[in-house]
């Protein structure tokens, strides 16, 4: 390790260099592992590409091909049926949860919903959708839509009961303890259910672009590279895929961690 | 309209008016069993009440129906002689950090309150800064409440309690929360406010010695069905010092209420 006296004469990018290395030391090992592997053969390469290869595929893919457009649709049918799915599921979810047997007598019906795979339900989808792009972002925002739903009817539910008698001893009228108190109290649980509910549409998206016949997307993508063995496509795809995921993710974590400066206090 | 001057030391603020309470054939079952049944009370006005007894026998759950927080299954509940509606309470919860706000600043939420009172920004501003005042606040009230220490946020508790004037203040063991220094400062900055003011207090309290060097009136509850074992009274003066803690009337009036309690808890 450079000393102090050194540190001076090396230049910007070296002072970054280390603590970068070590930050990142599981992903850099990761892919030296993916490397030595295929470079001794231990895997066949009909299985896994080299490192390289699959760069150079997605390299290809965004420069070349129809990567970035296939990237595009998926998030955009991600996020319209997230969309879907907050509009409907917020509301619903406030409704509920402020009514507590309101919620008991529906209960059994959210629970079982809740325990049914949203991918059951293509095929009923389809026959009420139809075949196009729209029936797949019904479906996602299907899944999405009951996922904060419960959250936010969970949230509403589970507000701290001292806060909301706090406001009440204070004589405060009823509708303002809902919007200065309530509201607020069950924004963290009502935003992890925004947060499920983003990974939860792309992954039901990707489902349908690879099976119910669609022609772009990067679900489609995948399952296209598989079918021929273009196997460094693929897995450029599932990466591409990944990345979009976690960039959603994180977003998702920047935005909540700005709105709720009290989390976990 | 009167100019809104700044000189609010020097205008001659009214007094609190505390109210007593009468509380008359109280009868409330929880979980199917008795907890109160034909309970009666009268809670003096302008004094201190602190109410002291064993372990769940509903002295929460007899703040909470004061308040109007617990329904009640039957009894009358009479503050100065009128309902629950024409009288305004404060209230300071044991777990601070449950009741304040979280996403206001510790002056927003001493504000919050008077936001239901009618009051305009100015009349708003000016009696939170007579309560800064009043309570001779030393710290940052621009942070928000989880950035303050335990007894810092018990204090702005108090604060927001008192800031719409209330009748009555109901504490549920304010203290036990609180590390000892932050419970010595808090405990004299309520006898002043008290001596102040005038405002009822009803206080419960888990600690003998500091409902007795507190309180004018000690209430000894039963076990369940709950009843008044005996109200004792302690009348020195205020202010009330350390020094308070030796004198003779004192440690007699905490050994027979020790007495009381030990009886009514076996």
């Amino acid at each position: 390790m450079p000393d102090a006296s050194k540190r001076s004469q090396l230049s910007p990018f070296a002072d970054n260099f280390f603590p970068f290395l070590i930050a990142n030391t599981g992903t850099l090992l990761l892919i030296l592992i993916w490397w030595i592997v295929t470079a001794l053969g231990l895997i066949e390469q009909v299985l896994l590409p080299s490192p390289i290869d699959t760069f150079v595929a997605l390299w290809e893919g965004i420069f070349g091909g129809d990567l970035i457009r296939d990237f595009w649709l998926t998030l955009y049918r991600s996020l319209y049926a997230f969309a879907i799915a907050a509009v409907l599921g917020i509301p619903i979810g406030i409704l509920l949860g402020a009514n507590e047997q309101l919620y008991r007598s529906f209960e059994f019906l959210i629970d079982f919903f809740r325990s049914t795979p949203a991918t059951a339900m293509f095929p009923l989808f389809l026959v009420v959708f139809g075949i196009g792009d729209f029936s797949k972002v019904a479906v996602a925002a299907f899944a999405g839509g009951l996922v904060i739903f419960f959250n936010v009817a969970y949230g509403v539910m589970n507000a701290r009961k001292t806060r909301i008698m706090a406001a009440r001893v204070m004589g405060t009228p009823r509708w303002r303890v809902f919007f200065d108190v309530i509201f607020f109290e069950t924004l963290p649980q009502t935003f992890i259910g925004l947060r499920t509910a983003i990974s939860l549409t792309l992954v039901v998206i990707i489902v349908a672009e690879m099976f119910i016949g669609s022609t772009n997307g990067m679900g489609q993508r995948i399952i296209d590279a598989q079918q021929v063995f273009d196997m460094p496509d693929m897995y450029a795809s599932i990466i591409a895929t990944g990345v979009m995921g976690y960039g959603l993710n994180q977003l998702f974590l920047l935005t909540e961690n700005k709105f709720i400066h009290w989390k976990g206090r | 309209m009167e100019a809104k001057s700044l000189d609010y030391q020097k205008r001659k603020r009214p007094p609190v008016f505390g109210v007593d309470i009468a509380i008359a054939g109280l009868t409330k079952y929880v979980g199917g069993k008795v907890l109160y049944e034909d309970f009666n009370l009268e809670i003096a006005s302008g004094k201190i009440t602190c109410i002291f007894g064993p372990n769940g026998c509903g002295k929460s759950t007899l703040l909470n129906m004061i308040a109007g927080l617990t329904p009640l299954d039957k009894g009358q509940l009479r503050f100065g002689g009128k309902p629950r509606s024409q009288v305004k309470i404060g209230y300071v919860f044991q777990n601070y950090r449950d009741a304040l706000f979280p996403w206001l600043k510790a002056i927003k939420n001493i504000e919050y309150p008077l936001l239901s009172a009618g009051l305009s920004r100015v009349q708003r501003r000016l009696r939170v800064e007579e309560l800064i005042l009043q309570f001779n606040v030393g710290f940052d009230l621009e942070r928000y409440p989880y950035e303050l220490s335990g007894g810092q946020q018990q204090l702005v508790s108090i604060m927001r309690a008192l800031a719409t004037r209330p009748n009555i203040l109901f504490l549920d063991e304010p203290f036990s929360a609180l590390d000892y220094e932050a419970t010595l400062a808090i405990r004299d900055k309520l006898q002043e406010v008290f001596v102040a003011t005038g405002v009822t207090i009803v206080m419960i309290s888990h600690d003998l010695e500091e409902a007795v060097y507190l309180a004018d009136h000690i209430l000894l509850l039963t076990k369940r069905p709950t009843r008044l074992a005996e109200q004792v009274v302690f009348n020195r003066s205020r202010p009330r010092t350390l020094e308070t803690l030796s004198d003779p009337e004192f440690v007699r009036v905490k050994a027979h209420s020790l007495d009381v309690f030990r009886r009514e808890a076996s």
